[in-house]
């Protein structure tokens, strides 16, 4: 799976209230969510988005509450990817669940900035700044959690492995 | 093995797991709320099973917006209660029958020692209280739990928190989380669990060891964990409804690090804006006036807390211009501090009493802060944003903190303030 995008760089320790803040949390439609998306940090994020971007992001991105409605806020905004130091481990899960491409990428905060182009390689985990010239490596996902993101997230995967028995 | 490895060895059906290992683990008990659940059952439906793996391991609970605040709240309790009923659900807490889940789920007895818990909530570390390892997660990932009973775990390596020595008077079990913050960060534990052991804990409430526990994941911990001990056993013995095999951690278990902590040193804490680990001695923190003053949550909503705040707010009355609100967490607490005549203390010293909800922690539906507002919380999150405008101000601290603060009107060390 590749991925291309113009990167939107945030910082460390992005929590999922600044995500998508508990108020919006009533509706269950992704797109309303996506409206709101990193609004706690950028209230034009959601219109920087909409083309398609990579987000970039430092250390313990996705940390504190559960809301599954972060990474989907976040696919549904134009979110194609997210690239970060590490993850907090909820946001993490649920973004392969729904089918959010996210990989662990040492030193990429610092090597990134705003409105660099990428083209990720999801398999080999790495990852292309073609404005830089420069090449970065991710920590490669487990074959079982491609598997999750090339179906689409755990839904359809296991609709599929339900539907192959 | 530590205790985490112990329990998701059994969870797993394995004689011994190594930390960074995945094991396909089978959950003793699956929780949602109607913030959470809605979403997973969303999912669940379009998986295209019809029935549930065990309707008596599933919980679900209303505590968030409650009572709704809105027809979407109302639609979200809707969505929860008819799932409840179609699949014969037999734990559904509905509005004023439960309170904040992870107090309902402790003291109704659907967390026993040695269980495997799948909540989705961050803070459902808060189970480790009674030996359980208890996480959060989403709630796609919550729909395949209610499918299969199963759920792909990495085994973590546990960070040991070593507690020696007795609390001073007015220091609380919030500031010892608080403190151990300050040294891990708020990301020192990602993927990791903390096991918190000492000759202090055994002196700890179980309430108290909850507050701990339901920290663990401000630090990024997966699960925070307490070995069972004889007050563990004689908690849940009365509400076990079901067997249960107590864990405990091998004597020469392999740890990843271990802090050795003395209580008696440390002061009360706070959590200042806008992190949890920008922790100070709350007397460092001078000339803080504040607008809203806040007991509750799922971290210090507990009967223990409400008879701390209760004596304290028994001297005098809320300062003028400070509006203080104490949300029991869970319908028995409230009952319970009603018998005690704490509810009276509350109102007569010029507290707002709220039905048990997640409420004005969670930022939803009520105790909003305006622009430029300060409010002192005994909750668990002072991010951004997160009690109402993204331009005011939350810091945590215990009850006591808290109570002593709201009669001061700004941010006090309960010590001085009251021992003066």
């Amino acid at each position: 799976m590749k991925i291309v995008g113009e990167a939107i760089v945030f910082g460390d320790d992005i929590n999922t209230d600044v995500i998508i803040p508990s108020k919006y949390l009533t509706t269950l439609d992704p797109k309303e969510l996506a409206k709101h998306a990193m609004e706690g940090m950028d209230p034009s994020f959601a219109d920087k988005a909409k083309e398609g971007i990579i987000l970039v992001a430092g250390k313990n991105f996705g940390c504190g509450s559960s809301r599954e409605q972060a990474p989907i806020a976040l696919k549904y905004a134009g979110v194609r990817c997210v690239l970060a130091e590490f993850f907090a481990r909820i946001f993490y899960r649920n973004a392969i669940n729904i089918g959010l491409p996210v990989l662990e990428t040492p030193g990429i905060s610092k090597a990134v900035n705003d409105g660099d182009f990428l083209t990720v390689n999801l398999e080999k985990g790495e990852i292309l700044n073609e404005t830089k010239g420069e090449v970065m490596k991710a920590v490669r996902l487990p074959e079982f959690i491609l598997e999750i993101l090339k179906d689409g997230g755990l839904i359809n995967h296991l609709k599929k492995k339900i539907g192959g028995k | 093995m530590n205790l985490a490895e112990k329990i998701l060895a059994r969870a797993s059906g394995r004689d011994e797991v190594k930390p960074g290992e995945i094991v396909q683990s089978r959950v003793d008990t699956a929780m949602a709320n109607e913030i959470t659940g809605p979403l997973a059952i969303k999912a669940f439906r379009e998986i295209g099973i019809p029935k549930v793996w065990d309707n008596e391991r599933i919980v679900l609970i209303q505590d968030h917006q409650v009572p709704a605040d809105t027809v979407k709240s109302a639609e979200l309790h809707k969505i929860m209660r008819r799932f409840a009923e179609e699949q014969s659900i037999k734990f559904f807490y509905d509005i004023g029958r439960g309170g904040v889940c992870h107090q309902v789920m402790v003291e109704e007895g659907h967390v026993l020692p040695g269980d495997l818990i799948v909540g989705a909530d961050s803070h459902t570390c808060t189970y480790g209280a009674l030996g359980a390892f208890g996480t959060g997660i989403g709630s796609t990932e919550m729909a395949a739990v209610f499918a299969t009973g199963e759920i792909w775990l990495r085994v973590p390596s546990s960070i040991k928190v070593n507690f020696c020595g007795s609390l001073r008077k007015h220091v609380a079990a919030k500031d010892l989380i608080l403190y151990v913050i300050s040294l891990i960060g708020v990301s020192g534990a990602t993927y990791k669990a903390v096991e918190f052991t000492g000759s202090t804990i055994s002196k700890l409430s179980i309430g108290e060891r909850m507050t701990l526990c339901n920290m663990a994941v401000e630090m990024g911990a997966k699960a925070g964990l307490v070995n069972p001990d004889e007050k563990t056993l004689r908690y849940v013995e009365k509400l076990a409804g079901r067997p249960f095999e107590p864990l405990k951690s091998d004597q020469d278990a392999d740890y990843e690090k271990t802090l050795k902590i003395d209580v008696s040193r440390i002061e009360p804490m706070i959590a200042c804006p806008h992190a949890v680990d920008n922790v100070k001695p709350v007397k460092s923190v001078e000339d803080v006036k504040i607008d809203q003053a806040f007991i509750g949550s799922c971290t210090n909503g507990r009967i223990e807390d409400l008879r701390a705040a209760a004596e304290i707010l028994g001297r005098g009355r809320i300062s003028k211009g400070v509006r203080m609100i104490i949300t029991p967490a869970s319908r028995k607490i409230y009952l319970q501090a009603l018998r005690e005549g704490l509810i009276e203390t509350f109102i007569e010293a010029g507290a707002l009493v709220t039905n048990p909800t997640c409420g004005a922690c969670f930022g939803g539906h009520m105790g909003l802060l305006a622009p430029g507002e300060v409010c002192i919380s005994s909750s668990n999150r002072n991010f951004i944003g997160r009690m109402g405008s993204p331009e005011a101000e939350i810091y945590l601290a215990s009850p006591i903190t808290v109570a002593a603060s709201a009669l001061a009107g700004r941010i006090v060390d309960p010590i001085e303030y009251l021992e003066d």
